[in-house]
């Protein structure tokens, strides 16, 4: 494969990006003008780094544990035993996506108390909905021969699940993934304000002492992030769908 | 063989397949015709249990097809079905070797097996094994559906209109290919079509479905000279009839002796063919040659025109 | 008769809620720690069986394959039950004139109305209602609610309480939420359609603006309104008359512009998959006949685009709705600030008061905006004709 000019750019950003979490005073100069009053260019309540691995690790907990249950369920729903939930499984990702997250990360507190827990819920939620209403389309939208074929080669229930459907499914499913890691990548944010370590710290004291430096240094990290991960999950996306031959290469 | 016995299967209010009985012998092609919705694709599909009836027995060489979990008593059967239904995740080698590997058949076995079968279809097996689906023409797919439905060496191949997704010139290709390899293997083949050109052409015997009732299971001379109702005769299509039954048999069956000029048609042509010919070309005779070349005899319009009449009940 | 696999569900959530779980909580102020009261402690010496007794008649009536009218009337009635009886529970178990005590809902009475809103939305589902008949009974819900609140039978729970203290502030707060969120969205399509327009006709220009407002969607909201601090901070400083006219660099000013940032992919992007789906033969149908370009914009494809441009601005509203809560961190008031506050002040009730109108309004929104996308979309019509 040939470098092109996208791809460089990306490795150039994500070099820039792994340079600023370990050496942030490098970039003092960059953030001072941002500054009022001699305040502090560079995040100095912790570190950037040890918040970024934070604010991943709260993201990675609670994306897996949403995938998990996602897939679970919407595998549940589209067998004959859970056929009769498949309509109201539906109907209940239409309301739930109408659930803000504030609402939802605010609810959880008088359950859970502060802190990480909170945001675990309220981000295992809020990624559930994405990954169960595409595993949801990935698994009830299969070429109706290619599923009337599974059964007439003789595969059992079973069978059928793990050679056919998931890995027909898998690229559908895997954008439902991608969704909720990015919806939860800004979603994790939030839980700085119910005493979670992410880079919303940054964010919220750049707010609170009025320094636009923080707000930007916490913003921009999230951001290149969320691109970064969006853009990697995406090349493989597509490296399987093209693989599969689901998707016609062009 | 295959034996039918009073299969009957609804859904709610509504009867699908009424009471249906029919033998099939083995080794031998049976097509089942119909418009949609004529019960003929679910009658097939309680064969291979992909639907289970209401009531009644279907019997495989004598055995209930219910002493089997269904998948076993599928992997047993050929199916293939219109627009194919390959995986498109799995390579050509992969999909035909699908039931040989639910099987457990050992590695060099499978592709063995692949290997003749994509070979036997006229496939080169080192460019076609590796390709994808969706990398093939719509003939060549449908080739693979086929070749899936064959790997496992199955008695009993079921057919859901096969060639009902392919242009006119590929589909007939398809057939003759169809019929040389069942031919070569004996395999005892139930085909669903809506077509009745495609019935009289591929079946030993055909049996017309309507409404969920199995109108008439007959040769298809029988079925051209006694339809057993106005339905059935309608499907046949009576401006057509005697083209039909002359499609029937070869123009060696017709051969008159003497001579006559010009081309020669070979004795394994149709009678159709043979007629098409004589009206085209404004002969009265046109002499046949046999698989070696020499002439035979000779088939005129007169005794054509007779064999397509009616024949006595 | 046999069971329904949801009903069982329901049933073991139900019989969980009314033997383990708490009915509602009792507080002496509004910060100490609550005792748990259960549901027969919590209400007047009738109203306890009385409830219990609905609540085992609605259950059983979900257990069992019965009509979905049935079960939507069964869960109706246990739901407007449940509305009537906390209220009377707030009252049964605030001593007389004590104006400190906090009485609200605990994890059983959420437990119930969460079972019997799903059995609500199975029944609902199974019906298939259609587009108006679902207004309807939102407008119902919304008027029972109304309703209860009007009358003062909830008066006592500790969440009204909250709002009784603010009265004022939550009026205006919901004044900004809903300013905020409409002007945001309104300002988007005006802006984002044409945009689409423009994006469906230049290929090269598609590209590049949909993965803009697609980097804009990566950015944190949080750091998207404080970021805009800034430049509009600028703006106000340097710009004669932007001051006057309202902009500043905290408030609702960078909200309103972060607000409509975000809400400009939805808008830009479904006005482009709307036009691109629009059938090449309607299309050259509309040239054929002699269209000018103009004439073809607003007489064909507009028309049948529609009801997916319809899809986008849904997707706004309710997403507008739940960002215009972080507004709060920044001074752009909306019910974010009673989440805040509360949660700044670990008063849940207070959290509570900001959180539920949101929810309700989104899930308003929600249901209207699909209801009208289903009236607009040509396949709805061509039923209904």
């Amino acid at each position: 494969m040939k470098l092109r000019f996208p791809t460089i750019l990306r490795l150039l950003v994500f070099a820039l990006l792994i340079v600023f979490l370990i050496r942030p005073e490098w970039f003092a100069s960059v953030f001072r003008p941002l500054t009022e009053n001699n305040a502090p260019a560079i995040y100095n309540q912790g570190s950037l780094l040890t918040l970024t691995l934070l604010h991943l690790r709260t993201v990675a907990i609670a994306t897996a544990g949403a995938t998990v249950v996602a897939i679970a369920l919407a595998i549940l729903v589209t067998r004959p035993i859970g056929a009769e939930f498949l309509p109201l499984s539906r109907s209940l990702v239409n309301i739930g996506q109408t659930f803000p997250p504030v609402a939802v990360l605010a609810l959880a507190v008088p359950a859970v108390g502060f802190g990480e827990k909170p945001t675990l819920i309220a981000l295992f939620l809020y990624g559930l909905l994405p990954i169960f209403e595409n595993s949801l389309t990935g698994l009830t939208t299969l070429p109706p021969t290619v599923t009337d074929a599974a059964r007439g080669v003789g595969m059992t229930g079973w069978q059928r699940l793990i050679k056919v459907e998931l890995p027909l499914a898998m690229p559908i499913i895997l954008a439902g993934i991608r969704l909720s890691v990015v919806i939860n990548l800004a979603t994790a944010t939030i839980g700085s304000t119910v005493a979670a370590k992410t880079l919303g710290e940054v964010i919220i004291a750049g707010l609170q002492s009025n320094n636009l430096a923080f707000v930007l240094q916490g913003g921009l990290i999230v951001g290149i992030l969320a691109v970064m991960i969006y853009d990697g999950m995406s090349a493989i996306e597509k490296f399987i769908a093209k693989r599969t031959g689901l998707v016609q290469q062009t | 063989m295959i034996e039918i016995e009073n299969i009957t299967k609804r859904y709610g209010a509504a009867t699908v397949v009424n009471d249906v009985s029919l033998v099939v012998e083995p080794r031998t092609v049976t097509v089942i015709v119909g418009t949609s919705g004529s019960g003929k694709t679910t009658l097939m599909r309680m064969i291979n249990r992909l639907v289970e009836p209401t009531s009644g027995i279907i019997k495989l060489d004598g055995e209930d097809n219910r002493s089997l979990p269904g998948h076993e008593l599928r992997r047993r059967i050929g199916y293939a079905i219109q627009g194919h239904g390959l995986f498109p995740h799995r390579t050509v080698a992969q999909n035909i070797a699908i039931v040989p590997v639910l099987l457990g058949w050992d590695k060099a076995k499978i592709d063995k097996r692949v290997e003749e079968l994509l070979s036997l279809f006229q496939l080169d097996p080192t460019i076609f094994g590796p390709r994808y689906p969706h990398e093939l023409s719509g003939g060549q797919q449908q080739r693979i559906g086929v070749a899936r439905a064959l790997a496992a060496e199955p008695n009993v191949l079921l057919m859901d209109e096969p060639f009902g997704a392919l242009d006119p010139v590929i589909r007939s290709k398809a057939q003759e290919d169809l019929l040389s390899i069942q031919k070569r293997f004996g395999t005892t083949i139930i085909l669903v079509t809506h077509d009745m050109e495609e019935a009289i052409h591929l079946g030993h015997k055909i049996a017309v479905m309507d409404g969920g009732n199995l109108l008439q299971y007959a040769t298809p001379a029988e079925i051209l000279a006694n339809p057993a109702t106005d339905f059935v005769a309608t499907l046949v299509g009576t401006g057509d009839r005697p083209f039909r039954f002359l499609s029937l048999n070869s123009t060696g069956d017709a051969v008159e002796p003497g001579n006559a000029e010009g081309e020669a048609i070979p004795a394994s042509a149709s009678q159709r063919d043979a007629l098409a010919e004589l009206l085209w070309s404004g002969r009265p005779a046109l002499p046949v040659i046999n698989e070696a070349g020499k002439a035979i005899g000779r088939v005129t319009v007169e005794g054509l025109v007779k064999r397509a009449s009616r024949p006595a009940a | 008769m046999r069971l329904d696999k949801l009903g069982v569900v329901i049933a073991v959530i139900t019989g969980y809620a009314v033997t383990v779980a708490p009915f509602a909580t009792f507080r002496a102020n509004r910060i100490v720690a609550g005792e748990p009261q259960t549901l027969l402690n919590s209400l007047p010496a009738w109203a306890g069986p009385t409830l219990l007794a609905i609540i085992g008649i609605a259950v059983l009536i979900g257990l069992f394959r019965t009509p979905a009218t049935f079960r939507l009337a069964a869960s109706f009635a246990a739901l407007i039950a449940l509305f009537l009886l906390i209220g009377l529970a707030a009252e049964h178990l605030t001593p007389a004139n004590n104006t400190y005590a906090r009485v609200s809902p605990a994890s059983g009475f959420w437990l119930l109305l969460f079972a019997f809103a799903l059995l609500a939305a199975d029944a609902l589902t199974r019906l298939q209602p259609t587009p108006l008949m679902r207004i309807i009974v939102l407008v119902l819900a919304g008027a029972f609610i109304g309703g209860v609140l009007a009358s003062g039978s909830w008066d006592k729970l500790s969440i009204l309480k909250e709002y009784g203290a603010r009265a004022d502030s939550f009026w205006t707060e919901a004044g900004k939420h809903i300013t905020l969120t409409i002007g945001s969205l309104v300002a988007a399509v005006l802006v984002g359609i044409p945009l689409g327009v423009l994006c469906h006709r230049v290929q090269k220009l598609r590209a590049i603006v949909l993965n803009v407002l697609n980097i804009v969607q990566t950015i944190p909201s949080i750091a998207l309104f404080g970021i805009l601090i800034a430049p509009l901070g600028w703006i106000a400083a340097h710009v004669p008359g932007a001051a006057e006219i309202g902009i500043k660099g905290i408030g609702m000013a960078p909200a309103f512009v972060a607000l409509f940032l975000y809400s400009l992919l939805p808008v830009v992007a479904n006005t482009v998959v709307g036009l691109a789906g629009v059938p090449s033969g309607a299309n050259d149908a509309a040239r054929g006949v002699g269209m000018t370009e103009r004439q073809r914009l607003f007489k064909v494809e507009f028309p049948l685009a529609f009801p997916v441009i319809l899809t986008g601005v849904r997707i706004v509203l309710v997403q507008n709705i739940g960002l215009a809560t972080i507004a709060a961190l920044i001074g752009g008031g909306g019910f974010g600030v009673f989440v805040f506050q509360g949660i700044g002040q670990t008063a849940m009730d207070l959290v509570l008061l900001g959180a539920v109108p949101t929810v309700l309004l989104a899930f308003a929104a929600a249901t209207i905006l699909d209801a009208a996308v289903e009236l607009s979309s040509p396949s709805h019509s061509r039923t209904s004709a």
